[in-house]
């Protein structure tokens, strides 16, 4: 191992020695020969190298026990006191915190609803939704408009963008029922193109790039809020919806329904088999899959009064599918906690300013690499049966 | 059409593009009764079994299923999951199990068909949808019982030996509630012993489940103790058919199929 590291430390040192060690200074015609950096590359490198064998090690001897006292250790985490301590900081972080975390926090929430509903399409069902962004923009739009033009209230707009959104979600599902995978991969990409693209386009209805601004916030029984009224109020009105997603997914996953979602991403011909309607079923996946994102679209709306095309872009649909995958397919515990690490570390890594999406991706790369299965991988659930003797 | 056939096949024609895999294919099942379809590897014997269950839209003949209740069908162009609703299930060549789920959720799959409840009954989980659910887990764990799987329920499919999975398939398919029942190679990949229990399980399914049987096998053994009659294909033909004595004495299926040196 010692070895191992030595020779890719001298490797390193080679390879950067041109870039990190000789500079040409060409005022004075002279070269610099920068050895301190010399032996940075390779400390570093020999150390990055342990590092790196040693979590492969550790991987390798990553039994099924150990992985079962991780999650031993994580239940007990989310159980008993600590769940009333995390319950009393969620209620307590907006009285605590400035507008600006309340804001980054909400953004999160949103993400961790957008990832439980793509999760009903990707992580339940196994349709690779990469268009996911377009229910999104529907919902957001759908409001943006709708309160520009006829004024209509957050709350009226909050159903109707989740049911415009089904609408979409059908519309989508429809065409491609028949495509599975990859296929399927590139048509919900073109379809969140295309809905970009028409945003983007069709001016005398959307307003092109410049977007629609001056998006009335959501009022509370008719009374409005100052902005940081308005934080908090979303803060919470996030949190609330959150819990309900969450409620959601449980009870739909233990269903009758859901139990046939997880049959199609299985096996899909072997559930047909078993008398599943499939188009039916996964039509079902896409429209609630789709109905999240047009709410959370409409508060995202309701958030930042503005509206313009290039919030929706596939990069949207792919950090909401990274946080599915991250989180570990089907998970929900797993969801939330990717939720919170996609859209706070890139925040929080603001100090590292032009590297942070560099440090932001590798932690991604690592996390695949060491956890593939994802931070919190579901488990099925299990039943008890007492023994009957006949 | 006499009442106590349940499978009517007639001319039954289907073709790959150029190729013929089924040439006007006539088979009956009757009520009871354990059918075995035999030939050799290619000789389309699957084919058959994708057009009875919907998987393929047959391009000539006609298929008819006579449930114990209600009227004859005819299942051509049929969607599959109908047709399994009918009372058609079956179980794979190369195992198709929900490989991720537990094996109680896999019975509980096949039992979806039978089931009413919704969207809406999940979210709110009212009373009649809980009993349904409860219903559910019973008869699915029965069904385990009945196959002799009772001991993993909760242990994923995957991690089941090859010949539990097996069962596991044909678990999943009665789940389905079938009054016929299409076995793809059960024995396939068995020991002796498993293959034994194997022909008990499906003389029992039989005889107390009143279910009929059609099953490709290429063990012969089984196929010869177990069925009441046997077809013989060879690409896409028949070319024989009748109890296992015809079959393993007609010459045509000796010269095609189980070759001289084992029962000629």
């Amino acid at each position: 191992m010692l070895r191992r590291s030595f020779f890719v430390s001298l490797w390193f040192s080679f390879l950067t020695f041109p870039i990190m060690v000789i500079r040409v200074n060409t005022i004075e015609k002279t070269v610099n020969w920068r050895f301190g950096n010399l032996l940075l590359v390779a400390v570093g490198s020999f150390i990055l190298s342990l590092l790196w064998q040693y979590l492969f090690a550790r991987r390798e001897k990553m039994t099924k026990n150990n992985s079962a006292k991780y999650r031993a250790i994580l239940s007990r985490f989310f159980s008993g006191k600590i769940r009333f301590v995390v319950g009393f900081a969620v209620l307590l972080f907006p009285f605590l915190l400035s507008t600006y975390h309340i804001n980054v926090l909400t953004t999160a929430l949103i993400y961790v609803v957008l990832g439980l509903g793509l999760n009903i399409i990707v992580g339940l069902t196994g349709l690779l939704n990469l268009g996911y962004v377009a229910f999104y923009a529907v919902g957001a739009y759908l409001y943006a408009l709708l309160n520009h033009h006829f004024g209509f209230t957050f709350w009226i707009c909050l159903p109707l963008g989740g049911l415009v959104s089904a609408c979409f979600g059908l519309l989508l599902a429809l065409p491609v029922m028949r495509l599975r995978g990859d296929y399927l991969a590139i048509v919900t990409l073109g379809f969140g193109e295309m809905t970009r693209l028409v945003l983007e386009n069709w001016s005398d209805l959307t307003y092109g790039p410049s977007g629609i601004s001056g998006i009335a916030p959501p009022t509370f029984l008719g009374i409005t809020f100052g902005i940081r009224g308005t934080m908090i109020y979303l803060y919470f009105l996030m949190v609330a919806f959150c819990l309900l997603a969450i409620f959601l997914v449980r009870r739909l996953r233990d269903s009758r329904i859901g139990r046939a979602w997880v049959a199609i991403r299985e096996d899909e011909e072997a559930s047909r088999a078993m008398g599943i309607n499939t188009s039916k079923a996964k039509s079902i996946a896409m429209m609630i899959g789709a109905a999240w994102a047009g709410m959370m679209g409409v508060v995202f709306a309701a958030k930042t009064t503005f509206v313009n095309p290039a919030s929706f872009s596939f990069l949207e649909s792919a950090m909401v599918l990274s946080i599915v995958v991250l989180g570990g397919i089907g998970s929900i515990g797993g969801i939330i906690i990717a939720a919170f690490a996609v859209i706070l570390l890139p925040e929080y890594l603001r100090f590292l300013s032009d590297y942070r999406m560099l440090a932001f991706g590798c932690a991604m790369v690592v996390m695949m690499i060491f956890r593939p299965q994802g931070i919190l991988p579901y488990h099925r659930r299990t039943y008890e049966f007492k023994e009957v003797h006949r | 059409m006499s009442r106590d056939e349940v499978l009517i096949i007639r001319n039954l024609t289907m073709t790959f593009g150029g190729l013929k895999a089924l040439d006007n294919i006539n088979l009956e099942v009757r009520k009871g009764e354990i059918v075995g379809l035999i030939g050799p590897n290619g000789a389309g014997k699957t084919t058959i079994f994708n057009c009875i269950t919907g998987v393929y839209k047959p391009v000539d003949g006609d298929i008819f299923l006579h449930p114990p209740v209600g009227k004859a069908r005819r299942l051509n162009g049929m969607a599959v999951h109908k047709i399994a609703r009918l009372g058609v299930a079956r179980t794979f060549q190369n195992i198709r199990l929900f490989s991720h789920m537990t094996v109680l959720e896999n019975v509980m799959v096949g039992r979806h068909s039978r089931g009413q409840s919704g969207v809406i009954g999940a979210i709110l989980r009212d009373r009649k949808t809980k009993e349904e659910e409860e219903a559910i887990v019973r008869q699915s764990y029965a069904i385990l019982e009945k196959v002799g799987l009772n001991a993993m329920v909760n242990e994923l499919a995957k991690n089941l030996p090859y010949g539990d999975q097996r069962r596991l398939e044909i678990a999943r398919a009665l789940a389905t509630d079938p009054f016929l029942l299409l076995l793809d190679e059960p024995a396939a990949g068995m020991n002796p012993m498993e293959t034994m229990g194997l022909a008990n399980l499906i003389r029992g399914l039989r005889d107390e489940g009143n279910l009929t049987i059609l099953l490709i096998e290429h063990d012969m053994r089984l196929v010869m103790n177990l069925c009441d009659r046997i077809y013989v294909l060879d690409y896409g033909e028949k070319i024989a058919e009748g109890t296992p004595e015809e079959v393993r004495t007609n010459p045509q299926v000796i010269r095609a199929y189980l070759g001289e040196e084992c029962y000629a």
